[in-house]
């Protein structure tokens, strides 16, 4: 029998009695006594987890039981326990003052958050209180935009000006067959509105540019780049360092992705990783080069898991770090990335100090105005081959696209020498004849042209637009990629 | 349901508001003394807590206890705690609420750039799950009559 001394507060629970007497070995027995007895003290000396809660003291005759074997504390005969309010309080942190609460239906679809310490209330709020900012709604963008929209991202904005075509729906899940047609960010809207109403949706139909990027992060907490091309890259990178702002990077190509965190607070950026972007045409697109489809789901999903963690502040980030996932070996590696001091935009000395051309600086050539690429001497329309073709003339056309993609469609006729095998091939060919070089758009077979050229051939025509205009302008039955 | 009403004396308001400025920019705290919802002294007490007294206060429990052999010298009883919110309004936080006693009355004094402004009182809810504002009344009255005018 040992006798339990009750403080002031918790009197009105035990009849008014400031001393009550229990039965029990241990401290933790004396107090399960106790709340049996008088079942209102439960609720104010246990939290939810049956644990003791931090503010309600326990004393052993004159020693906290902390510094004993807390409830194990065994407890003799004639001893005097005694139950200690720790009295604290205090003004609202900055969080908890701006903080949004949480409505019960929130309550209930983030339960499995909730039920976490590593996000908890507190977190959940968090989320509800950020901004995030997808810059694409294609491949990456889709699974970004659709997980932080589930995860209950207050505010998310995207950017994109594209409309859902075929292609896309193989990787982009965000759009289904019946929005093909409509803009991606109606049917982008319509996906995560559906997928949870509680989530802001902002929608920016625009290309970003140098001089609407500064505008449209401002107000973001967080950027994740779903770019699928070089000068946009930079944009992000440079616009997201200027302004302070973290990015949450992906990047895919066919088999591989990447992702890291760039513009963190004394963390890397791209430019530490790339100062300088490849040469025009060295990286092929996922245009160009293709992607497996789900590749944009996997590193999308890490895309948004890192914006998660940005936001609640916990776990590791991917800063200072890039993840490189190889799907058909099924691996990840990760390589070790440090912030340059020389990086022209995060470096101690920057040179770039506000956000420049990217095409310019990416060597991106405009259709339109270059003058080189419009010269009539080197290229041939789709109309005039086919006239060539219609009147009997032999020409040789040589197909510079993969196997894969020749099997797709192709122009009869043509030979099939993939990009690569040209340089070994050449020779096959005598230099005075006329060749015409064809591809899907006309790029790389402009590249192949410019080789020959270089080699001493005499008549290299591009075909202008590839094999995709030759189908819109001159043989509609064949499917296009 | 408990009495949500807490009378205090101009002196005693006095007390409140002085030590709440003169702990700005930290937060000040202090046991409340008295009878049937009286309070007749103050019992000022150190801030202890480690994480930061700008925007948190914490009472040891050997000050709690000492507050409470001061109550029944007095023979009276502990009532409650007041602390201050410096540039914060006079509303219990989320941390207030997570550390509150039940039956106790919490005054809250709001010290904007050092000058005390609302003071309020607060009582925290059977079920733990939020304040209730009470009414602080002031006046010398030294017999107040809990019954009438109470509830209003």
């Amino acid at each position: 029998m040992a006798k339990i001394l009750i403080p002031t507060p918790l009197r009105p629970y035990t009849d008014k009695q400031d001393a009550v007497d229990v039965a029990g070995a241990t401290v933790g027995e004396l107090l399960a006594d106790l709340t049996r007895k008088h079942s209102g003290l439960k609720a104010h000396l246990y939290n939810d987890q049956g644990k003791l809660r931090s503010f309600v003291n326990i004393y052993i005759n004159d020693e906290d039981i902390r510094y004993l074997q807390h409830e194990q504390t065994p407890v003799q005969s004639g001893d005097t326990i005694s139950i200690i309010p720790s009295v604290a309080g205090g003004a609202p942190t900055a969080t908890e003052t701006t903080l949004p609460q949480l409505t019960n239906d929130e309550i209930k679809r983030y339960s499995r958050h909730l039920i976490m310490p590593e996000v908890g209330v507190d977190g959940q709020r968090k989320l509800k209180a950020a901004s995030i900012l997808c810059i694409g709604a294609g491949g990456l963008g889709s699974p970004v935009a659709m997980y932080l929209a589930a995860a209950g991202i207050g505010r998310l904005g995207i950017v994109d000006f594209d409309v859902v075509d075929f292609s896309n729906l193989q990787r982009q899940i965000l759009h289904g067959t019946p929005d093909v047609g409509r803009p991606k960010l109606a049917s982008a809207k319509d996906r995560l509105e559906a997928l949870n109403p509680n989530v802001h949706v902002d929608t920016y139909e625009t290309a970003l540019s140098s001089e609407n990027a500064l505008k449209l992060f401002e107000p973001y907490d967080v950027i994740v780049d779903g770019t699928d091309n070089f000068p946009t890259r930079y944009l992000v990178n440079d616009a997201c360092v200027l302004l302070g702002k973290p990015n949450a990077y992906g990047s895919i190509f066919r088999f591989e992705g990447q992702a890291s965190v760039f513009g963190a607070k004394d963390g890397p950026c791209y430019r530490c990783l790339y100062p300088e972007p490849p040469p025009p045409g060295l990286v092929p697109s996922c245009a160009e080069g293709g992607v497996l489809g789900v590749l944009p789901g996997i590193i999308g999903v890490i895309q948004a898991t890192e914006a998660i963690k940005l936001v609640l502040g916990g776990g590791e980030p991917l800063i200072g770090r890039i993840l490189i996932f190889d799907a058909l070996k099924m691996k990840f590696r990760e390589l070790k990335l440090r912030k340059d001091p020389d990086c022209p935009v995060c470096g101690t000395h920057p040179t770039v100090t506000q956000l420049i051309d990217y095409e310019q600086f990416c060597g991106v050539v405009h259709d339109e105005p270059a003058p080189v690429a419009v010269n009539n001497a080197t290229e041939i329309t789709s109309l005039e081959l086919k006239k060539r073709l219609d009147r009997g003339e032999k020409l040789t056309i040589i197909d510079v696209r993969e196997p894969n993609e020749y099997q797709i469609n192709r122009i009869e006729g043509s030979i099939l020498i993939p990009l690569g095998d040209v340089p070994r091939r050449y020779a096959e060919f005598d230099p005075n004849q006329e060749l015409i070089m064809q591809c899907k758009s006309g790029a790389r077979s402009g590249r192949a042209a410019d080789f020959l050229r270089s080699v001493g051939f005499k008549k290299v025509l591009n075909l202008k637009g590839g094999i995709l205009d030759w189908i819109d302008k001159v043989d509609p039955s064949q499917p296009k990629y | 349901m408990a009495d949500r009403n807490l009378l205090v004396s101009s002196a005693t308001d006095t007390a409140i508001r002085r030590h709440g400025e003169a702990t700005y920019p930290h937060e000040c705290c202090g046991a409340m003394v008295g009878r049937d919802g009286r309070v007749t002294d103050v019992v000022a007490l150190p801030n202890t807590t480690e994480e930061g007294p700008r925007r948190r206060f914490l009472v040891r429990p050997s000050d709690y206890r000492e507050a409470e052999r001061k109550a029944s010298e007095l023979g009276a009883e502990l009532l409650g705690f007041y602390h201050s919110h410096p540039d914060h309004p006079a509303r219990p936080s989320q941390y207030d609420l997570d550390h509150a006693w039940p039956t106790f009355a919490y005054v809250i004094v709001a010290v904007a750039q050092g000058q005390s402004t609302d003071m309020t009182v607060w009582f925290l809810k059977d079920d733990r799950s939020s304040f209730e504002e009470g009414t602080l009344h002031h006046g010398e009255n030294p017999h107040p009559d809990p019954a009438p005018a109470v509830h209003g």
